[in-house]
């Protein structure tokens, strides 16, 4: 019963945000409507018992990604831009397109409607350590992916700094 | 009220995609198409968790962490490219870039 509560307001939380994100004019405050809705997000991890993944969200998001879109924000002058126009010529179409994608899923999951079943998970079987699990499985199964990963961040801290670099 | 299944988390994440989409494809604002971006990789990471937890195996997890990294590293990159592209073209407006525009 409880959780069923906390999963509408954590999708209320997400959605809202979400839909705040794309439509307000100042940028700041887009900026702050994802941080709600990424907060939900996390909120929607933590009732799937990944807990880890929880605080995992929080740091990078509200903590890193955040403060890099604020700090883009006060270098990049946007006071012009948000007295212009906020929305491209082609927005019926692509908003058209969007619903008719969302139409389509809708439809083919209410005609399929027999086959959208899911079993229902067995309590508690993913052990009460969610973070030794992740651990266990990332340093051994999934050892060389992760040093990919922390490859392709290197490169990515290498790239930005070149790009924002003033003598490019 | 009917129990939470896995379905209300792939529907949760069918609407956010669909927002995120939408956002990417209507605004002129190159901030705002990478929020939108982030909000369509959360939308790929809560469908990860939710069948992570449906199938009781914590590899999707893994999966939603190797996301989370590239939306990091691809943040990164989009911003210092906005800077640099402010810089040369003075400029945050997606389509008055229209360099290659014939």
């Amino acid at each position: 019963m409880l959780d069923v509560f906390f999963f509408y307001a954590f999708a209320a939380l997400v959605l809202g945000g979400a839909l705040l994100t794309v439509t307000l004019r100042n940028t700041v405050h887009c900026a702050i409507s994802l941080i709600a809705s990424l907060s939900g997000v996390a909120g929607i991890f933590l009732l799937q018992k990944a807990e880890f993944l929880f605080a995992v969200q929080i740091i990078v998001y509200v903590g890193g990604v955040m403060v890099l879109f604020l700090f883009v924000i006060m270098l990049v002058n946007l006071d012009t831009a948000a007295r212009d126009r906020q929305f491209n010529r082609q927005w019926i179409a692509a908003v058209a397109c969007v619903l008719a994608i969302g139409a389509e899923g809708v439809y083919f999951v209410r005609s399929g409607s027999g086959a959208w079943t899911f079993a229902a998970p067995s309590e508690f079987a993913l052990s009460a350590g969610n973070t030794e699990d992740i651990a266990r499985m990332l340093f051994s199964e999934y050892l060389v992916p992760f040093e990919i990963a922390s490859v392709l961040l290197l490169v990515a801290v290498v790239g930005s700094v070149l790009m924002a670099r003033r003598e490019a | 009220m009917a129990p939470i299944t896995t379905g209300h988390y792939l529907g949760l994440s069918a609407a956010l995609l669909l927002i995120g989409v939408a956002g990417v494809l209507t605004r002129r604002s190159i901030v705002v198409v990478l929020m939108s971006i982030e909000l369509i990789l959360n939308a790929v990471n809560i469908n990860l968790i939710a069948f992570s937890s449906n199938s009781q195996n914590v590899r999707g997890q893994i999966f939603a962490m190797f996301i989370i990294a590239d939306a990091v590293a691809e943040a990164a990159v989009g911003l210092g490219i906005l800077i640099a592209l402010f810089r040369n073209k003075d400029t945050v407006l997606a389509d008055e870039v229209d360099l290659l525009k014939w």
